[in-house]
């Protein structure tokens, strides 16, 4: 990279350094390390970590820096070719607790510099167990990684290790193993500085330092797996997560947590179809790198064997809760097509009155499903169903509906949401609603009775999973999970975002959207989406708030919308 | 030079009679200098402190006056003194001697130095061990306070002053001035890294903030009441003033002596104050400043040129006592404490003995100091148990090596100097372990 002299001086926040000899402009007062990452060096830190306050314990980010000089009466020090001169200073420093500043020369390739990076790997190696082999953090350890990239390669201690605790109980979710903890402090400073709950810290010391969890606490804080994501060794692994499957085996496939309206950026992590755990992914505008374990271990759902795979139509005209509830999981089951077939002529039937029906969305579908859903539901009552929980103070809203925002926008939900389901079961009650499509909501604990349901001429569903309100459904379309299908949803901040398919269910199940489209062809429109990016430019065509937004531009970390 | 001690600061303790009350000291003439202090506006105390030279006591030698003027004056936070009573170096027992003997010394001391920096609350962070000297201090104060010479306008000067005593918690670390801070905070005693926590910006509390130790404060009633230029004239340049030495190991008198500065080599001081090396035998080993400063040895000649450029060409008794000159020999004052091992001692072991104390004593927050300090313990341990092995010498000065200038604080140099300069200057002692 070239240095660009003629815009040096018009922006004052930035500074010119030279990093292993290339020079570079980098924001003014940023670290060594990531002005070095601007550079495309990478700098070795475990105590370092962007979101969270200096430590500067582990020693490994040290680099040789020069700086440009000056008299004692601050005047610059010129050298005869004109340039500032530049004193290197004596002591490695380290990056992390270095901010840049103009004219910085910074080393990190040095002979100096890998001496000091051989000699800490060799000193938190010496007492280290070295388990690698039954470690969950291998393959992502940064002991390992910087051993091969950092370190010197072979071992010479020959003293007795320092023995310490093994399987430390800390919290419901997370186990520490003292011998592997390299001391960092990180884990500790997240407890106390983001977190907020002061729990963790060290006893001991010297080498016989161990973390602990203080006396009479718990790291039982719902945000206590964020330590075992920071944790750059194996000392914390998590207690879902811990002996299920090497990191190396497992697929990574950007998502966003469905929990809440925060919409968390997460990674699903699987192998097969099976996911294996969630970790949050970095995005400054949602929540930069941390997550709530709630929503972290709300995964299990997408692994149930029990899932709806198949399409299920109830014998004519005897919605199946009337002949028995327990009628088997498969009772009734038929293929998708046979099921759109039959269902096709009595929804176009029913919805020949529009007064006679009603449509309960889902503020967990995707934007994509919600636009169609209305187009459904249009001239029809519609609401979707409002859930919430204790909100607090970082990232868990107490909307817990991933999409309510989008439910609103695409005009399926009630303003309030859930203003309108009592007058729904009302219409039921009074025979008023003859048909109720509902997606993804079991609509029997909210207010709509399997009583009400049984009463219905023609229930249809589109749901994931068997639930009351599917047992009494005449009709059930198999829908798919948030992490195997593609789509948008908005947060509560206003964030539209992406999922990926991370796994797949197989069978019959097919993302609501495919549903939704077949459903309006059945009724006759001329709704063609081939795929999910015709379907969303569509929908950024008709939706203003949407306008000129194209899904692929979305990215990775969103992208914000007006919804006002 | 005569080996004749210059008693300043230990002149009255040593008295038949003198005890540590309140009545002692003012028979003595006490609290004489912060009667004259308290007429003197506090930047003239400064500039007398300024003129002095006078050097800190407790192992850097650095200038006290300069320390005094790097403080933050204009933040508008409160400005804290701290005298640093935490006395942990191996070979040091000079603070303890004043703080037993002669408490009121130090807070005579701490109440000129408050008043010159405008300091409303001090602190006296004392090691833990001395539980005695705590109680000596806290019953002083009451006696001070009940006098006037502490707490509210003070002598009817209109100046207010509080000091506390807060017992130590039992490290080494504590008396690094940043782990002391942390400590007093109520936080483990992790030093902080300079920038940006310079005590003298952001110290306790994250306010400007003063750190002297207990026989540094003890000068500056010294200073106030001769004047920082007759003060300047005790020692010798750059290195002014008296200094308490504590003195042990091989010695015929061991225990501490006053001294002035650069007047006195250490020749006199040792055979001379001292009485000789023990039985008569010959000194080997000498570490002059503490456990944590290289060792010189005693048949090595010491040449080179001063900073005036005149040649100097010392045997170990002809090194001056002072901060240049054992400076200049590679080595460091630091906080005063000799310790002579004669021809007799076991270094290994001694050596061995070294590294357990600062591997017990390492803070553990930095990587290399930690696992640096107990692995050269175990190294030693075991090269002294007799299962050294080929190489162990220079495996075991390699870790030393790999430590000093990496760590947060100096400690990372105080475990690894002994092992480095040991090994440099006595490698056959070593080889000699290794089969």
């Amino acid at each position: 990279m070239a240095e660009t002299p003629t815009t040096a001086a018009s922006t004052p926040e930035m500074v010119n350094v030279t990093i292993n000899g290339t020079a570079i402009r980098v924001p003014k007062g940023i670290n060594v390390i990531e002005a070095a990452r601007h550079a495309g060096v990478f700098i070795p830190h475990y105590c370092y970590h962007p979101k969270l306050p200096i430590a500067g314990n582990c020693r490994m980010c040290m680099v040789e820096i020069g700086e440009a000089m000056f008299t004692p009466d601050r005047q610059p020090v010129m050298e005869p070719d004109g340039k500032q001169k530049i004193v290197m200073q004596p002591r490695l420093a380290i990056g992390c607790n270095t901010p840049v500043k103009e004219g910085m020369i910074v080393v990190t390739n040095s002979a100096a510099v890998t001496r000091a990076q051989n000699a800490v790997l060799e000193f938190l190696l010496i007492n280290h167990p070295l388990d690698c082999p039954i470690c969950d953090q291998a393959g992502e350890c940064k002991l390992q990684e910087y051993s091969v990239e950092f370190g010197a390669g072979a071992s010479r201690f020959r003293e007795e290790k320092v023995h310490k605790p093994k399987k430390v109980d800390l919290g419901p979710r997370v186990v520490l193993d003292d011998e592997r903890c390299v001391l960092c402090s990180r884990c500790i400073r997240f407890m106390r500085d983001v977190a907020k709950d002061d729990c963790l810290g060290f006893v001991e010391r010297g080498s016989h330092s161990t973390l602990t969890c203080w006396p009479g606490k718990k790291l039982d804080s719902n945000y206590s797996l964020n330590t075992v994501d920071i944790c750059p060794v194996g000392a914390l692994t998590d207690k879902d997560f811990r002996f299920k499957m090497r990191a190396w085996f497992l697929k990574e496939t950007k998502s966003i947590c469905t929990s809440c309206a925060t919409g968390c950026n997460t990674t699903i992590w699987s192998r097969g179809n099976i996911i294996y755990r969630q970790t949050p992914r970095d995005n400054d505008a949602v929540n930069e790198c941390w997550m709530c374990d709630a929503g972290r271990l709300n995964y299990k759902f997408i692994n149930d064997p029990g899932r709806l795979t198949k399409a299920i139509v109830a014998p004519a005209s005897v919605p199946a809760a009337g002949k028995g509830s327990d009628a088997g999981k498969d009772a009734g089951a038929t293929s998708y097509e046979d099921a759109l077939k039959q269902l096709g002529p009595k929804l176009k039937a029913a919805l020949a009155n529009r007064d006679s029906a009603a449509f309960i969305g889902s503020a967990r579908a995707t934007n994509e499903e919600l636009y169609l859903f209305a187009r459904l539901a249009k001239g029809s009552v519609s609401d979707c169903v409002p859930r919430s929980w204790a909100a607090d103070n970082f990232l868990v809203k107490a909307d817990r509906n991933p999409n309510s925002a989008g439910a609103k926008l695409l005009g399926v939900a009630a303003e309030p949401m859930g203003s309108k389901l009592a007058a729904i079961a009302e219409g039921i009650k009074g025979s008023r609603i003859k048909t109720l499509v509902v997606h993804q909501e079991d609509v029997t604990k909210h207010g709509i009775g399997a009583d009400l349901l049984a009463k219905l001429s023609l229930l249809v569903v589109m749901d994931f999973k068997q639930t009351a309100t599917t047992k009494a459904a005449h009709f059930v379309l198999p829908g798919v999970t948030f992490a195997e299908k593609r789509g948008t949803f908005i947060n509560a901040k206003g964030r539209l975002q992406r999922v990926w398919p991370a796994v797949s269910l197989g069978g019959e199940a097919r993302p609501e959207w495919e549903i939704f489209r077949d459903l309006l062809r059945e009724l006759g429109g001329v709704d063609n989406h081939s795929d999910i990016a015709a379907l969303f430019a569509d929908m950024a065509g008709n939706v203003p708030a949407l306008a000129g937004r194209v899904l692929s531009k979305v990215g990775d970390e969103g992208v914000q919308i007006s919804t006002g | 030079m005569a080996a004749v001690e210059r008693k300043l600061i230990t002149a009255r303790m040593d008295q038949p009679g003198y005890s540590n009350r309140l009545e002692s000291y003012l028979a003595a003439g006490g609290y004489a200098g912060l009667k004259k202090a308290l007429a003197m506006k506090p930047e003239e105390i400064r500039a007398e402190v300024m003129n002095s030279g006078l050097r800190g006591r407790g192992g850097a030698g650095f200038d006290c006056g300069l320390k005094w003027s790097l403080v933050d004056r204009k933040s508008g936070k409160p400005v804290y003194l701290i005298c640093n009573a935490d006395e942990s170096e191996p070979g040091t027992f000079k603070d303890k001697q004043i703080i037993y003997k002669d408490p009121h010394a130090l807070i005579e001391g701490m109440v000129c130095a408050a008043y010159a920096n405008g300091v409303k609350t001090a602190y006296i962070y004392i090691r833990g061990e001395f539980a005695e000297g705590c109680k000596i201090l806290l019953a002083a104060i009451e006696e001070a306070r009940a006098k006037n010479f502490v707490g509210t306008n003070i002598l009817g000067s209109g100046y207010s002053l509080d000091i506390f005593v807060h017992r130590g918690a039992g490290a080494y670390i504590c008396g690094e001035e940043t782990g002391l801070i942390e400590s007093l905070e109520g936080k483990r005693a992790y030093p902080r890294f300079k920038p940006p926590y310079f005590p003298a910006v952001f110290g306790l509390w994250m306010c400007p903030t003063i750190v002297n130790n207990v026989e540094t404060l003890c000068n500056i009633p010294l200073i106030v009441a001769m004047g920082g230029a007759e003060f300047a004239k005790i020692g010798t340049p750059n290195n002014t003033g008296t200094r308490i030495m504590c003195v042990s190991g091989h010695v015929n008198k061991p225990g501490y002596y006053e001294v002035e500065l650069g007047r006195i080599t250490m020749g006199e001081l040792i055979t001379g104050l001292c009485g000789g090396v023990a039985g008569g035998r010959k000194a080997r080993a000498i570490i002059p400043g503490g456990s944590s400063a290289k060792v010189m040895r005693c048949d090595e000649r010491f040449k080179g040129r001063k900073r005036d450029g005149t040649e100097y060409d010392w045997g170990w008794q002809d090194v001056p006592v002072d901060f240049d000159s054992v400076a200049m020999i590679g080595s460091m004052a630091g906080s005063g404490g000799v310790i002579v091992l004669d021809e007799t001692a076991d270094l290994p072991k001694a050596l061995a003995n070294i590294a357990e104390f600062y591997a017990h004593e390492s803070c553990g927050q930095c990587t290399p100091c930690r696992e640096g300090s107990l692995w050269m313990a175990k190294a030693l341990r075991r090269m002294t148990n007799g299962r050294a092995t080929k190489g162990d010498t220079d495996y075991l000065k390699s870790i030393a090596d790999n430590i000093p200038g990496r760590t947060i604080c100096p400690f990372g140099e105080a475990c690894s100097w002994p092992v480095q300069s040991f090994i440099e200057k006595f490698r056959d002692d070593f080889a000699k372990l290794e089969k």
